[in-house]
């Protein structure tokens, strides 16, 4: 490392210790030692522990986090400046953050003076959601409301069923069964129950989970990683959370099953930074289960949710998705093979090694205008109109499934059976489960407008295409909206969809046009 | 290995590009955030092309070929998203000093304005806080390079970087503070890549804006470093007898194209010494 100008402002005594909480201690010798082992990868958990501390990452902060990790000062401003939950400007210790996301604009969210408006936090079902952060010598984030119903459903539950039954997610189970029976059949046999199940992945790109296990279990280059993609970030998707704050030691327990049949020297789970409980209780979950995991939790970046985004955000860069190939399962984290599997694959299984129960179910994330918002699991197949039954929806204007990425259904499109093909055949999207409901009073050109609004805010801001396609985007929505269009926005607007689609380096760009495109031609919104 | 290119079944070698093998075969592939010595980062976007089975358009710049390849290099949805990439940037971002990227934009008959008088642009003030180069962030499209020159693939000292995100992001020292302040050494070689005279030297800038910038005019001297004894090649750029600009050839085996500050800026004892 060259020598590098740093940051001249000193960091007060308490950012010192916070950032030396998660550096270590600094000593002239081992630091000196260290070069040989970069440390980079620690600087966002570095810029975390600052704010959380004093509530904004400060000059001497950012300059202290350089100098102790030998990451370049501008390389660091470029990191922290990449989250929107890291405040490079002084803040109040207590900050509000106000979910103005398509959920909770539907149940009325309104931002007071003073507070921040968010993404959507996760917290669908209990809309309209916030969120407080609060720093000081014992940081903490609260969730607000701080809780809801846990489960709307009771019956026919497989990966929930552990929860209705009451589990406590505090305490261990008696023994990790599948973790046992996995020991008992090998890696080899594990690798093939799941590429003989049904498996796809829950994380939206519905790739077969066996076939990415075995890809990464037969590379030669070690380690291998696991990843364990938790950064649940698309509107209207909260399904994670809630088995990561309800059945934490399942989620532990499979992460140690991919890991053993994959060859994996050690484990990561990316969490958002918007989900405490979460945090909490996996963190108690890996200490007492002693699996070589580690938790690692974003700063606000919807992006981070893609694999190589992720990986990029782990090693302490800012969270761009590299361009593929080479695919994770060949060059992944620090550039090693690496499965990235969602929460809710992952917890499928278990039930695969165990078989005890054949059933390939889906969670579904329900919220919007219905009477019983929540978290819902069925099995494939069954009709989409069973669903909003169930949750208690009145008969809906529309319909949107799979979040800011999927697209509008019509309400004579509610038959379509809740399954990959089903969903592609109706042309959308099952997405990370989302369906959100819209009601006979909803504003639909409200919910465009939030949703081109959200692709321009969480662009990377890397490829041409997103980066300035997102904005115009949303200018020729706003053209349309307010009536004072150019005549041509139609036109623009299907330009923007083709090179989005087509020139975009990652998923975020190529879906950014999906729904405002679904809610156009199939619902004729602003057509 | 054997790829085929617009119909044409050629012998390329392992490891190469779809860029490098269209080049072999004499096609003109536009590029604006590559540059043969830096890492490609593939964010621009205008090398794209259709191959087939692959779901959408990939980058030529960066893409390896394998075994087999059917790419298009100029079908109806490439001629597309290039034009829309070159309509997009052109929106956002004065390209009046970026030559190929205005030559892109005839090429794809894009229509930048097409998109109304209130499109959202990077306009802002340039900034002045040197005496060697300046930054005028209005003119940059965002092609990494300079970090790329700034950082591993050339200099080492990695004073600037991307900050911020989305439409927002731009480039910056930490908490942008001014080049003086920053670690930068003034070696220039994110001048030297800059394809859109977002970064200029000083003497340039000055000149263009007294109206007194002739390129047309200017003479092109070769010539070796005065300074140490590395042997650095130097390009002077001669108007009315004066230099106005150095560069170094980017395929010039000692420098790819890289100075160092005295090469690059320290030029002016030479007109000092000539009689008035
Ligand atoms: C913009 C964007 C955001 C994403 N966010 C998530 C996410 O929050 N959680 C997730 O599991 N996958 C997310 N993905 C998909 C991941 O890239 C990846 O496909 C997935 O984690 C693989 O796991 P799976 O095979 O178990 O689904 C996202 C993709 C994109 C393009
Ligand atoms: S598509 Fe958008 S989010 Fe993805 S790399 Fe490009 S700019 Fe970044
Ligand atoms: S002049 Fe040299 S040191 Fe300064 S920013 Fe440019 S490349 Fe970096
Ligand atoms: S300043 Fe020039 S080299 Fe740097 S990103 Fe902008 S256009 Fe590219
Ligand atoms: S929490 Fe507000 S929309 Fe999800
Ligand atoms: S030249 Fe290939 S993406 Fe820019």
């Amino acid at each position: 490392m060259p020598d590098l100008k740093l940051l001249e402002a000193e960091p007060t005594q308490a950012e010192r210790d916070a950032i030396d909480a998660v550096a270590g201690v600094a000593d002239p010798f081992s630091d000196r030692v260290a070069r040989s082992r970069p440390r980079r990868h620690l600087l966002l958990p570095a810029l975390r522990a600052a704010q959380r501390r004093v509530g904004w990452v400060t000059p001497g902060a950012l300059g202290y986090a350089s100098r102790r990790l030998e990451v370049p000062p501008a390389d660091a401003y470029g990191v922290a400046t990449f989250y929107a939950l890291i405040a490079l400007e002084e803040r109040p210790a207590e900050v509000l953050h106000v979910c103005t996301d398509l959920s909770c604009k539907l149940a009325g969210a309104e931002v007071p003076p003073g507070a921040h408006p968010s993404p959507c936090l996760g917290l669908c079902e209990r809309a309209p959601a916030s969120m407080r952060t609060i720093a000081g010598p014992e940081p903490r984030e609260e969730q607000i409301p701080p809780t809801s119903p846990l489960l709307p459903q009771t019956s026919g539950l497989k990966l929930l069923r552990r929860i209705a039954e009451g589990n406590d997610p505090e305490s261990p189970p008696a023994e990790f069964a599948a973790l046992e029976r996995a020991r008992e059949l090998g890696p080899e046999r594990v690798l093939e129950l799941v590429k003989a199940s049904p498996l796809l992945g829950r994380g939206g790109a519905a790739f077969p989970t066996g076939v990415k296990w075995e890809a990464v279990a037969r590379q030669p280059a070690k380690p291998h990683y696991l990843v364990c993609n938790a950064d649940e970030s698309e509107p209207g998707t909260f399904k994670d959370r809630v088995l990561m704050e309800q059945d934490p030691f399942g989620l532990i327990e499979s992460m140690a099953i991919a890991m053993y049949a994959t060859g994996c020297e050690k484990g990561f789970v990316y969490v958002r930074a918007e989900y405490p409980l979460a945090h909490e209780r996996l963190q108690h979950a890996i200490d007492v289960s002693g699996f070589d995991i580690e938790l690692r939790i974003g700063a606000g970046a919807y992006v981070c949710g893609e694999e190589t985004a992720l990986f990029q955000s782990i090693e302490g860069y800012r969270g761009e998705p590299r361009n593929k190939p080479p695919f994770p399962v060949e060059v992944g984290l620090f550039g090693k093979p690496t499965v990235v599997n969602n929460v809710e694959t992952l917890l499928n299984v278990p039930h695969i090694l165990l078989e005890d129960d054949p059933r390939d179910t889906r969670l579904f994330c329900v919220s919007g205008n219905v009477a019983r918002p929540g978290l819902y699991e069925l099995e494939l197949g069954t009709p989409l109109s069973e669903l909003l039954e169930l949750a208690g929806a009145e008969p809906p204007k529309a319909v949107l499934m799979g979040g800011a990425a999927g697209s509008f259904l019509r309400p004579d499109q509610l038959d379509l059976p809740l399954s990959f093909e089903g969903a592609r055949e109706a042309g959308t999207t099952l997405g990370s489960g989302v369906v959100i409901v819209y009601g006979e009073d909803a504003d639909l050109v409200d919910a465009v407008l939030r949703i081109a609004e959200f692709f321009r805010d969480e662009s990377c801001g890397q490829c041409v295409p997103c980066r300035i396609g997102t904005v115009r985007q949303e200018e020729a929505l706003h053209r349309l909206a307010s009536g004072r269009t150019q005549g041509d926005e139609i036109a623009v607007l299907a330009d923007l969809t083709q090179v989005m689609r087509d020139a975009s380096i990652c998923g975020l760009g190529q879906t950014a046009a999906n729904a405002v495109d679904s809610a156009i031609h199939n619902l004729g919104v602003l057509a | 290995m054997k790829i085929t290119i617009d119909g044409v079944t050629t012998d390329v070698q392992e490891g190469s590009t779809i860029l490098d093998a269209a080049r072999q075969m004499g096609i003109d592939t536009p590029t604006l955030c590559y540059g043969d010595t830096l890492t490609p980062v593939n964010v621009c976007r205008v090398c794209v092309v259709e191959v087939e089975r692959s779901r959408a358009l990939v980058p030529a710049c960066s893409r390896k070929v394998e075994e087999g390849m059917v790419v298009h290099t100029d079908s109806e949805r490439v001629r597309t998203s290039r034009r829309l990439v070159m309509e997009l940037l052109g929106s956002a971002v004065d390209l009046s000093t970026a030559p190929e990227a205005l030559a892109y934009i005839e090429r794809y008959e894009a229509k930048p304005d097409r998109f109304g008088p209130d499109s959202l642009t990077v306009a802002q003030a340039v900034k002045v806080d040197n005496e060697l180069y300046v930054r005028d962030y209005s003119k940059c499209i965002l092609c990494y390079k300079c970090v790329e020159a700034c950082g591993v693939d050339h200099q080492n000292t990695f004073a600037i970087t991307v900050a911020g995100r989305g439409f927002g992001a731009h480039i910056s020292t930490e908490l942008d503070v001014p080049l003086p302040e920053s670690a930068c050494v003034y070696c220039g070689n994110c001048v030297a890549v800059c394809p859109t005279g977002a970064l200029m030297a000083k003497s340039e800038f000055d000149l263009r804006e007294a109206g007194e910038w002739r390129e047309e005019e200017q003479a092109e001297v070769d010539t070796v470093c005065p300074y140490c004894g590395v042997g650095c090649n130097l390009t002077l750029h001669v108007q009315d007898d004066a230099i106005v600009k150095v560069t170094s050839p980017d395929d010039h085996d000692v420098t790819r194209g890289n100075l160092c500050i005295k090469g690059r800026f320290g030029y002016r004892y030479v007109q000092t010494r000539k009689p008035a």
